[in-house]
């Protein structure tokens, strides 16, 4: 069992740090989710995996889970819930007030920067890259 | 009122409770909202200065939260370094709060007084707890608010700053929980005395991992002050943020700095063993390298607030240097510069706006404009802030690092310590008087377009300013008690007895009345 954990610790840390180290803000959130995921399951084998004994003192039972872990993980729980739901809001904003989700908020990808011409142009808002390829079409 | 055993919790609860009665203020309008927050700030200004008295009396003062003993309770702990952080941070809230009152910033946007208020609970929970994972927690009250006084006022590039400050956090926030998480799995305790004493009787099998986990911790603390290489949020974040908000978070890389030196100090303090101070040179590398990174962002800004921003870097770093330096006498003059960094900062933060105002649509970039109004009065500021801020005698950033250099004098590297610090200085001065020759003398012909100069707004400047003087004129005696204090968290024994020993109180007083 804790080579399992382990591994599962593992993979769900290395997906979080490959997402979050992506350019754009939504797979960063999911990566920042999976980390906490990941911290979250850690916390609670931090107290040590045990099997079949009660979560409170009962006298009847040899022993009982170290309850502290799973305290210490509630409150993580709720806060990452909480900054997570922060970072979404916050990302919407940066999307809205920079015209693209990119966390740097220069970049368009081909296929935004194609339907950009398209569209109505959003004036001041749009972004270096996307300005660099509305100049040049209007150069050809 | 000294007496009274829950006087460390009053620091929490004055801004914890009025940061919901301001809330609930909201309908009875902006101007009571003001007032609340002014009385409540003064106050939380009179709880510290007896904190301060108790903390220089009794030397520790334990709050058992609950009446739960510890380690099996959470307790707070007053020593004279927390009581002396928490002043500070008062001081410092004062200023800045007065600033975003007589600038109108508050009226930007909702709840900036709720937020100032619940940040400074976060902040002063956070020097205050004697509990790792209780400083993880207020850490996120801290973070939570500072975001939302990050974003208040909104605008493009504050919430570019804004989302690269939150992500950088909350990576910090899910390393500190790993780190927390292994040193409870390793040591099976989580309050601080208690995780001194069991490093201290640690077996051999578990020293890597334990060093393990406290550099991880390291690295958490030192996303949070904002040390090399891990910086790089700041200067965006700070510069782009609105000034009483900037000179508020002056505190807040001394937070993490603080972290370093109450977590690890403690944890593996000089009793800890094989791992006593193996963190040490770590720090004092970092501080080195960032100091010169620092040095040459200050040399690059290409606006005063950017600037000002990397200055706040610079001293940092040199903070570190003087953490690292590992002796009581180096964290005395550590302690004196912090005090005078951090108020010497936020003035500037302020004076930057004050100056970014009066140039109108030139803003605080490095461009020759029209001279602003009242040039004459804000230029003399400004020498004064970049006097004291790159260390030129005869102010107090001057006296902060001759401490420092004085103290590095017995260290291995000091000839490192000594060329990095006046290389770094030179380079400041060198780009202060640049910028300030272009602000103030390399003008353009015609009128302005700024607005006057917000006079209520410069008292902030004026009284931060004069606390700098202070601080010259009095530095025989701040530098004694900042010795004292670093005496006193060097010696990790009568600490971690008063925190283990401090019995739950008997309810005596309750029963007394019958």
């Amino acid at each position: 069992m804790e080579i399992l954990i382990a591994f599962v610790i593992g993979a769900m840390t290395a997906s979080g740090v490959f997402l979050t180290l992506r350019g754009r803000t939504f797979p960063v959130v999911l990566g920042l989710t999976l980390l906490a995921y990941a911290v979250n399951v850690f916390l609670f084998a931090m107290g040590r995996l045990t099997v079949g004994l009660p979560a409170v003192i009962d006298p009847t039972q040899g022993g009982y889970a170290d309850p502290l872990p799973q305290a210490l993980v509630l409150t993580a729980i709720v806060i990452a819930f909480g900054m997570t739901a922060f970072l979404i809001v916050l990302a919407l904003k940066a999307r809205a007030e920079m015209g693209n989700d990119h966390v740097d908020g220069l970049h368009l990808s081909e296929d935004e920067a194609s339907l950009k011409n398209t569209l109505p142009p959003r004036s001041q808002r749009a972004s270096r890259k996307a300005r660099h390829a509305d100049q040049q079409e209007a150069g050809q | 009122m000294t007496d009274w055993p829950s006087l460390p919790f009053l620091a929490l609860l004055v801004p914890l409770l009025g940061g919901t009665l301001i809330l609930l203020a909201k309908p009875f309008g902006l101007r009571l909202q003001r007032i609340l927050g002014l009385l409540l700030t003064l106050g939380l200004l009179f709880v510290s200065v007896d904190l301060l008295e108790v903390a220089f009396e009794q030397g520790h003062r334990v709050y058992t939260l609950g009446n739960w003993a510890a380690p099996y309770g959470i307790v707070l702990v007053l020593d004279a370094l927390s009581a002396m952080m928490v002043s500070l941070t008062t001081v410092l809230a004062l200023a800045a709060l007065w600033y975003a009152i007589a600038s109108g910033i508050d009226r930007q946007g909702a709840h900036f007084h709720v937020l100032f208020q619940i940040q400074l609970f976060g902040l002063n929970g956070a020097f205050l707890t004697g509990d790792v994972f209780n400083l993880f927690v207020f850490f996120e009250v801290l973070l939570l608010a500072s975001y939302g006084l990050l974003l208040h006022g909104g605008g493009r590039l504050r919430t570019r700053g804004g989302l690269h400050y939150v992500v950088i956090n909350l990576i910090g926030s899910t390393l500190f929980l790993f780190a927390v998480g292994a040193l409870y799995g390793l040591l099976g305790t989580l309050n601080m005395a208690d995780m001194a004493q069991a490093v201290a009787d640690l077996p051999t099998s578990d020293l890597a991992p334990v060093a393990a986990a406290g550099l991880l911790l390291l690295v958490v603390f030192a996303i949070k002050a904002a040390f090399f290489p891990l910086y790089l949020w700041l200067p965006g974040a700070y510069a782009e943020t609105s000034a009483p908000v900037a000179a508020l978070f002056a505190i807040m890389t001394k937070v993490g700095l603080y972290a370093i030196i109450r977590v690890h100090g403690t944890v593996f303090g000089p009793e800890a063993g094989e791992l006593a101070f193996y963190h040490q040179p770590f720090v004092l590398t970092a501080g080195l390298i960032g100091l010169g990174m620092a040095a040459l962002g200050v040399m690059a800004a290409k606006g005063l607030r950017n600037q000002v921003a990397y200055l706040v870097l610079a001293s940092v770093a040199t903070l570190l240097i003087g953490v690292g330096l590992n002796t009581p006498q180096a964290l005395g003059a550590t302690l004196y510069y912090l005090i005078h960094s951090t108020l010497v900062a936020a003035a500037l933060f302020l004076l930057a706006d004050l100056i970014a105002k009066g140039r109108g649509s030139y803003a605080d970039r490095f461009e020759s404009a029209p001279a602003m109004p009242q040039a004459v009065l804000l230029g003399g500021f400004f020498l004064f802030g970049a006097i004291a801020m790159t260390g030129m005698p005869p102010l107090s950033g001057f006296m902060g690092k001759v401490f420092i250099l004085d103290a590095a004098l017995a260290h291995d590297w000091s000839a490192w310590v000594l060329g990095m610090i006046l290389v770094s200085s030179l380079l400041m001065i060198v780009a202060m008087a640049r910028s300030g020759s272009l602000l103030f003398y390399n003008t353009l012909d015609g009128a302005s377009n700024g607005e006057a100069l917000n006079r209520p707004g410069l008292v902030s400047v004026l009284g931060l300013f004069l606390i700098s003087v202070g601080m010259v004129v009095f530095a025989g005696p701040i530098l004694g008690m900042t010795e004292a204090i670093a005496e006193r968290a060097y010696d990790v024994g009568p600490y971690v007895d008063q925190v283990l020993n401090t019995p739950t109180q008997d309810a005596q007083w309750l029963k007394g009345g019958h």
